[in-house]
């Protein structure tokens, strides 16, 4: 048996060296009409001659499919990067066995078809190695997406002298509220400020959870000598609170942000006017 | 016509996709604005419960029908510890976390019907249904 295996394994590989030209041609039209996207037809012949230089050598060397992996596992990367779907992407490999397969049929001898056998095996294998690597790249770019939006959605704002606010956008979860508040804690040391104004306008559902962070955030700011006001509670959102229970005991909060805005400016002591000629004057007030 | 969805409740994301899918069935079953917001956030707190009490479970999101009145109905069901004292854990206030203890009384309150089944050592069963006005 393993004889025969042999046999078949050598007449293989004597047959993707003797005819590497008309294999590689086929297994690029094959690559280019498996899929929808632009492809670069240069590239992808560069990178398919290297796959199959790499096969032959892992053959020729007992079967060590490291060098290859690692071509394949770049393949790959690039390919999720580039949006090709994993079928698109695990096609490639798996057409080597059909454009193999037409010059073995020619061949015709039972060593070459007991060989293909054996041939088909390490390719079903690459090709699953293939789709694992493409599984593991997309999630490394859907990882690191979530840590730049984490990055993004939690900016700072300065309103007035004194008067920061976060305008929060989306769900807030335990880990984005620890960004927050920690940004928010850092900019009120930073600005010196003592009012700070949270807006959850953008926030489609506040339950327990947000509820309670907000909470939290609201006393932290507090012990650092800050007043907190939470503004954008909408109707849906104050009806909803109340049906839950949730107490918001002596925090005040307001429907919009404007209204906030007005509300720790006169908190801060500043009075803005209406002036004569529909211009916005702004004084202090002596103490 | 009865539309029916299993969805899985294992990680923080799931409930996230809870929330998203029972907002556009409460909009599709013709909820007011209000319900939606009472129905997804009641959605929000027992998808929670089942993720952080019993460690993961599902829901089962359906459109119901009473003559010609339309309703969102969930089921949420887990495999966890169950609760010994359902009188107790429907209490405003009472928590064996670290929350608020709302997130079960608070919901009753959100929604039109409320029925909660465990038993200790085998899970919990909550089927709670918002009817559209």
């Amino acid at each position: 048996m393993s004889v025969h295996t042999d046999a078949g394994r050598r007449r293989i590989e004597e047959l993707l060296q003797e005819h590497e030209g008309r294999v590689l041609k086929r297994w690029l039209e094959i690559a280019v009409s498996s899929t929808s996207n632009q492809v670069d037809r240069g590239g992808l012949a560069d990178q398919l001659r290297e796959l199959y230089q790499s096969l032959r050598q892992s053959f020729g060397s007992s079967g060590d499919l490291s060098d290859l992996r690692g071509l394949l596992a770049e393949l790959s990367r690039d390919r999720a990067r580039q949006g090709f779907t994993p079928t698109e992407t695990a096609v490639v490999v798996f057409g080597l066995k059909e454009a193999l397969y037409e010059t073995v049929e020619e061949d015709g001898s039972p060593d070459a078809l007991r060989g293909f056998i054996w041939f088909s095996r390490v390719i079903d294998d690459l090709g699953l190695f293939t789709v694992e690597s493409y599984a593991t790249a997309r999630e490394k770019i859907i990882i690191d997406q979530a840590e730049q939006l984490l990055e993004l959605s939690t900016p700072v704002v300065k309103l007035w002298d004194g008067i920061v606010a976060v305008p929060l956008v989306g769900t807030l979860d335990s880990a984005r509220t620890q960004v927050v508040m920690e940004k928010l804690l850092q900019t009120l040391v930073d600005t010196g400020s003592e009012h700070a104004v949270i807006d959850i306008t953008g926030v489609p559902a506040v339950d327990t959870e947000v509820a309670q962070h907000l909470l939290k955030t609201v006393v932290a700011a507090r012990l650092m000598g800050a007043e907190c006001v939470i503004s954008g509670i909408r109707p849906q959102i104050a009806h909803t609170i109340v049906t839950l229970g949730i107490e918001f005991g002596d925090i005040v909060t307001k429907a919009t942000l404007a209204d906030a805005l007005a509300h720790t400016l006169r908190a801060s002591g500043v009075r803005v006017v209406k002036g004569g000629e529909s211009r916005i004057a702004v004084r202090t007030v002596e103490a | 016509m009865t539309t029916a969805e299993e969805l899985p409740i294992n990680v923080n994301g799931d409930v996230v996709l809870v929330r998203q899918r029972v907002r556009t069935v409460a909009v599709n079953v013709g909820l007011s604005l209000v319900d939606q917001t009472k129905v997804v956030t009641a959605a929000s707190e027992l998808a929670r419960n089942a993720l952080v009490y019993a460690g993961g479970g599902q829901v089962r999101v359906e459109v119901v029908h009473n003559g010609v009145r339309q309703g969102l109905r969930m089921t949420f069901s887990d495999n966890g510890p169950g609760i010994p004292d359902i009188e107790q854990a429907l209490t405003d206030g009472w928590t064996t976390g670290n929350g608020l203890g709302l997130g079960l009384s608070g919901s009753r309150r959100l929604v039109d019907e409320f029925a909660l089944e465990s038993t200790p050592g085998e899970g919990t069963l909550i089927t709670v249904t918002k009817w559209a006005r």
